[in-house]
């Protein structure tokens, strides 16, 4: 028998008891339907991470603190007037010991290193539009290079030396700007409070509107360099030398064009001077770790429903085999080898694993895309550009080839059984 | 002398071992040549059915052996058995073994099917053996819905499709009235006489044993006589 034959049988076959056929063609459909759906929640938030990368940090750039030496002891830690409170990333509480000068000057001089910028932490009071409500507000000082999501506007400038801001959307009306657009341009006042609790106010620039991602802090100003170091001289009046110059962080610069293993390298150098580096796209690997767990979790789940599936499967097969026992008999007394019988039982059974996954991912996208773009729409209207589920062709492609692998695996038992046949014995008359 | 198409040397035959074990042929001899038509008559129960299983190389005997054309039939494993009985044998057996929900045409030209043939060649020889049985305006019809002498047509349409050397015939008639089983054996007949088809049926119908050239009389699974019209 040709090959074509043989699916062509097969196929002919499957539709022959159909009420069977579909009641396991549902049950792989369930199974395919969960893959697909819970592989597009994690294909749609990974791209999602990867997308707002660039908002969380420029990509030649590695953020270092120093490591602190007593990190690693439980318990009260021993009084060290060099810890600072973590700036960001950390939780609460968090303290890393503080970048002095010295360190700065030490890293500067490691090879690989192309500058050293100290991050100023910033801590403004409030922000104000002329003479109207004052608002708090978080700043954060703009690693150079970084790339904002704007809603309106343009980038910071880290070397120009106007006061510019971005402001988070949320401010927009606050502060009493009719639109996004009508903000780029304005004059805001930046209220600062020093050391000795005198206040002092710094105009700055709106330059662009943020949009709410990942990696900006919600209700965030993000001010260039000119205006973080007006603002940082303004809350340390009074502070000098050593009690000043304490940075919990600082942005290392390397050539934008270094390899991984060169990167690497540099995070070695850094770790043996007592420092920690790390690239954006290390910080974003530990959010992208949680993501592929709780995905794979999913899988597992929707895997298990497979291979319920595929007992089902095993069972159509066998009621198929028993009932087609005398046609078996006959195609092997005609001739046809046990290997064509088995090719005819088994591909059946990927066929109708095949029907079962394509139905299955098919109604996944539908129902998915349909899901997440509502979500976009309420939810998730404040991150734009997520889509919360996404698909791959690749990953569909795959998900099908392997229900139809666990189909053919599940179709063995049954095709073996009706490959052994004895044709005497099947033909024996009742 | 011709070598014989058929033939079966000592053949014996047992189920089953121990206490349990039967003998259904206990040595069997006997020569069919091409072009024949031979009748295999005997008692229920006898070992016919048994003795055409093991001519048609469906099964194995537990001792002795068969030859096809001078050779011993052990010698065809494989690839090789499968093609000889899928070019070599056409069967017609008691009950039809039609597949009811397929068509008549798609039962017809099976064996075609197995043996590899392309599905314009299948068809048109499908159509050809159904129009030598009058059955050609039912070639789309499902094959459930033939009468019993249509579905035995059909399957002697589907026993010679591949144009055999031998058919077998197991109780052809067994299931049909006389009328019909009349015209069913003279179709067998007529494809012995004019296409040179060696004929071999099962029987035990004295009438249809009698229209043979030559009869074999197995009694308790041994040769009792042969050619003579002595009663099973
Ligand atoms: N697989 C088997 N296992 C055990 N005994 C068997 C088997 N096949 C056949 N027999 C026995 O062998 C003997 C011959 O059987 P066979 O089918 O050849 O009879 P038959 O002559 O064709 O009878 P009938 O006219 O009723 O079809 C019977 O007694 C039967 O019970
Ligand atoms: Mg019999």
């Amino acid at each position: 028998m040709r090959t074509i034959d043989v699916i062509g049988t097969a196929i002919d076959n499957s539709f022959r008891s159909k009420l069977r056929t579909t009641l396991t063609v549902i049950a792989i459909f369930i199974g395919a339907f969960t893959l697909t759906i819970t592989n597009g929640l994690g294909t749609g938030i990974n791209n999602y991470i990867n997308n707002t990368v660039a908002a969380i940090g420029a990509q030649d750039v590695l953020t270092v603190t120093k490591v602190a030496t007593d990190a690693t002891t439980t318990g009260p830690k021993k009084y060290n007037p060099d810890l600072v409170a973590a700036s960001g990333g950390g939780r609460p509480g968090t303290t890393v010991q503080a970048l002095t000068p010295s360190d700065i000057t030490t890293i500067t001089n490691l090879t690989g290193v192309k500058s050293v910028q100290p991050t100023l932490s910033i801590s403004p009071g409030y922000i104000q539009n002329g003479s109207g409500t004052k608002y708090t507000v978080t700043a954060i000082g703009a690693v150079p290079g970084i790339t904002l999501q704007l809603a309106s506007g343009s980038q910071l400038s880290s070397t120009s030396s106007q006061s510019q801001v971005v402001l988070a959307k949320s401010y927009v009306r606050a502060l009493g700007l009719s639109s996004n657009s009508a903000a780029i341009g304005a004059t805001v006042k930046i209220g600062v409070t020093d050391a000795a609790r005198n206040s002092s106010t710094i105009d700055a620039t709106v330059v662009g509107i943020s949009e709410a991602s990942l990696g900006a802090i919600a209700d965030a100003a993000t001010t260039n360099s000119a205006l973080t170091q007006k603002l940082f001289d303004a809350q340390t009046v009074g502070l000098t030398g050593a009690a000043k110059d304490r940075f919990s962080q600082a942005s290392v610069r390397f050539a934008g064009s270094a390899s991984e293993a060169e990167v690497t390298k540099l995070k070695e150098r850094l770790t043996k001077a007592g420092y920690s580096g790390q690239t954006v796209a290390d910080q974003i690997g530990t959010f992208k770790t949680v993501i592929d767990v709780i995905v794979l979790v999913l899988n597992a789940f929707a895997v298990i429903a497979l291979l319920a599936a595929s007992f089902g499967i095993v069972n159509t097969l066998l009621m198929s085999v028993q009932e087609r026992t005398r046609e078996i008999g006959l195609m092997k007394a005609m001739g046809m080898s046990g290997s064509k019988v088995f090719g005819l039982f088994s591909f059946e059974a990927v066929f109708i694993g095949f029907l079962g996954s394509a139905i299955g991912a098919a109604v996944a996208i539908l129902v998915g895309s349909g899901v997440s773009a509502a979500l976009s729409g309420s939810v998730f209207s404040d991150l734009p550009g997520l889509t919360l589920i996404a698909f791959s062709p690749a990953s569909i492609a795959l998900i099908i080839i392997i229900v139809m692998a666990i189909a053919f695996v599940a179709g063995t038992l049954p095709a073996a059984k009706a490959a052994r046949q004895d044709p005497i014995e099947s033909l024996r008359y009742e | 002398m011709p070598v014989p198409i058929l033939a079966a040397r000592d053949v014996t035959k047992f189920y089953g071992k121990g206490a349990g074990r039967f003998d259904a042929l206990k040595g069997v001899s006997l020569e069919i040549f091409e072009g024949e038509s031979v009748a295999i008559v005997g008692k229920s129960g006898s070992g016919k059915s048994t003795l055409m299983h093991l001519l048609a190389l469906l099964d194995r005997p537990s001792g002795g052996s068969i030859e096809l054309s001078g050779s011993d039939a052990v010698l065809l494993t494989g690839t090789t058995l499968n093609t000889t009985r899928n070019r070599t044998f056409g069967f017609v057996f008691q009950q039809f073994f039609l597949t009811g929900g397929a068509s008549v045409l798609e039962n017809v030209i099976l064996p075609l099917k197995i043996a590899g043939i392309g599905s314009r060649e299948r068809k048109r020889r499908g159509l050809e053996a159904l129009a030598a049985l009058e059955l050609e305006d039912k070639a789309s019809n499902r094959a459930s819905n033939l009468s019993g002498g249509q579905k035995q047509r059909a399957v002697i349409a589907r026993a010679l499709v591949n144009n055999p050397r031998i058919i077998f015939a197991d109780e052809p008639t067994g299931n049909l009235d006389t009328a019909t089983g009349a015209v069913v054996e003279d179709i067998l007949f007529a494809l012995n006489r004019d296409k040179g088809i060696t004929l071999i049926v099962v029987t035990h119908d004295e009438d249809l044993a009698a229209r043979c050239d030559r009869r074999i009389y197995i009694r308790d699974g041994l040769v009792v006589s042969t050619g003579s019209a002595v009663a099973a």
